[in-house]
């Protein structure tokens, strides 16, 4: 199922102008909190109004030059509001059964038994939503919609409420029924890292345009895209564990461009391991430190330098064929002599765990 | 005869609140989520017998309800003086009762339960019977006592289109009136003091079940 979108809405200050198309599985919709991201899902549910034209898989959900313009129960869209937006009055039971009696005749989707067990809703299908928690009451948000067996799902911060280990377990929930059902899903969000666990490709908005579309860990390393101007800007690396080293506490990560070092979490030799190198956390020495704390020093070759604000300057490295991205400053880039062809070694300060 | 009385105003009371719930609920539902502008000037209208002099009102519907009348005139029969007519008038007179009320409550319902309801398939009417309804139950619950009670005591709208036919339009508070008049004041302490005790118990009890529980979480 894909998603095509030509859209105009008028919002108080501005307007929403896009025109992208995406396919099946999660795309992130980054941006700042203003730049349109809930407005774009409540347009495509039908629930704000737009012109333009909306097209999901065959169907058309708006077409203004024809005068079409589905209603919200006529799309389908599934929306998981950021706080839920359960039903009071219902039992988490009824909540559940809410969208699935509604399944247009045919529809195919997942049944309440496959959905309350990958959710884990078993225990409190009698209870009332005010008296859940708020992982379980996203939770029963997203059952609610998957039952309804939406054609395009729209998430809007879904795990914005919630906290470290509960927001994992719904990313992976979330992840792998996205995975089971084919789904096509937007997921609207302001944190990279949590765009990062769930999505391969983002949109990027500023003020209701488009500034970036592509692949995540693409965005990321692009010097010119919107992300590597945020402060927490930095790549993800996929990477391997390769070895428990048990004296030290680490784990040795192999990736395209090397090996790192990471305090070990508990993950076990050949588990897949996507971490993330912010720019602020890797600094730049021209010959190898022989005399450093730090752990992790890369060999790698400047590639490009932007400025960035006022005192500093972003530069992507080539690591073997894997790209980095450092922010150091004005000053250091100079006396250090910077420039494309340099061969530096970057030392990362910090890593973390994606997923 | 004054139970005949009392049986006369408990049934119009009863039919009333049904004919005005089935009346106001799509109305106060249109008051309340209409953008148009007519909207303030039907709210206007819905709360003009809280102003009049009940006897403004029953003075046009003994015009409009006689045989005379522009009703009778389009063929309908006349309905002055007759069980008819005081349902029509108690319709209007207790009207704000039950409308201002069921508007409220679907004022303050949250938007996102019926938006959600929205993109799960659900249209108009089903979110309405399945979402606004049940989540405005206090509204429709004031509005359908305050409907009932309100009519239970009403005089002044009685008085002018329905006289004071026994078993017809004589209803509890004219049947008080007359014993006053005729210095009955044993039987008028009766009728009164039991509608009296009678609204308080059943307002009361509505406060309690509209009483919202203390939050159990700080």
């Amino acid at each position: 199922m894909s998603l095509s979108a030509r859209i105009r809405a008028d919002l108080p200050g501005f307007a929403l102008e896009l025109d992208f198309d995406c396919g099946t599985g999660i795309t992130a919709v980054l941006g700042h909190s203003g730049a349109g991201k809930s407005t774009l899902l409540r347009v495509l549910a039908g629930l704000a109004p737009a012109r333009g034209e909306i097209r999901v898989g065959q169907t058309t959900w708006l077409d203004s030059a024809r005068g079409l313009d589905l209603r919200p129960e006529q799309r389908r869209a599934g929306l998981v509001f950021q706080h839920a937006a359960l039903f009071p009055h219902l039992s988490v039971r009824a909540n559940l059964d809410y969208g699935y009696r509604r399944r247009p005749a045919g529809a195919a989707g997942p049944e309440p038994v496959a959905i309350i067990d990958a959710l884990g809703l078993a225990p409190m299908l009698e209870r009332r939503p005010d008296s859940l928690s708020g992982g379980e009451r996203q939770r029963l948000a997203l059952g609610r919609t998957l039952l309804a067996a939406p054609r395009l799902l729209l998430l809007d911060e879904p795990l914005s409420a919630l906290d470290g280990p509960t927001r994992r377990q719904l990313a992976d929930a979330l992840a792998g029924l996205c995975r089971q059902y084919e789904l096509t899903a937007l997921l609207v969000s302001h944190d990279v890292d949590e765009a990062m666990h769930l999505a391969n490709d983002a949109l990027v908005l500023e003020r209701g345009r488009l500034l970036a579309q592509g692949r995540l860990t693409d965005l990321l390393a692009d010097l010119d895209s919107p992300l590597s101007a945020e402060p927490d800007a930095g790549v993800v690396l996929e990477t391997r564990v390769a070895e428990r080293h048990q004296a030290w506490g680490l784990l040795r990560l192999e990736f395209a461009g090397g090996a790192l070092w990471l305090p070990d979490g508990g993950q076990a030799p050949g588990q897949a391991l996507r971490v993330r190198l912010h720019a602020r956390d890797i600094s730049l020495a021209l010959s190898r430190p022989a005399d450093s704390s730090i752990l992790n020093i890369l060999p790698a070759r400047v590639e490009a330098l932007r400025e960035d604000g006022v005192a500093q300057v972003l530069v992507r490295l080539d690591c073997a064929g894997q790209p980095l991205l450092a922010r150091i400053t004005k000053k250091s880039a100079q006396d250090l002599g910077l420039a494309p062809g340099r061969e530096v070694h970057a030392q990362i300060k910090g890593l973390a765990v994606v997923a | 005869m004054d139970i005949q009385a009392i049986g006369l105003s408990l049934r119009l009371a009863a039919l009333t609140t049904l004919l005005l719930l089935a009346l106001g609920l799509p109305l106060a539902w249109w008051l309340a989520m209409s953008r148009s502008r007519l909207v303030v000037w039907v709210h206007a209208l819905v709360a003009l017998p809280l102003v009049l002099p009940p006897t403004v009102l029953g003075f046009y519907l003994l015009l409009a309800l006689s045989p005379e009348g522009p009703l009778s005139a389009l063929g309908l029969p006349g309905l002055a003086f007759s069980f008819g007519g005081l349902v029509i008038g108690s319709m209007l007179y207790s009207l704000p009762f039950v409308v201002q009320p069921l508007a409220q409550g679907f004022e303050q319902l949250p938007a996102a339960p019926l938006e959600a309801a929205a993109t799960l398939g659900a249209g108009p009417l089903d979110r309405f019977v399945t979402i606004a309804l049940p989540l405005a139950w206090r509204g429709a619950l004031t509005a359908a006592v305050l409907g009932f009670a309100h009519t239970l005591g009403e005089f002044g709208v009685v008085l002018m289109i329905g006289g004071n036919i026994p078993g017809a339009t004589r209803v509890l508070s004219i049947a008080l009136y007359d014993h006053v008049e005729a210095l009955e004041y044993g039987q008028a302490h009766a009728l009164a003091a039991g509608l009296l005790l009678f609204s308080l118990v059943v307002l009361g009890l509505l406060y309690t079940v509209l009483r919202r529980p203390r939050e159990p979480r700080a």
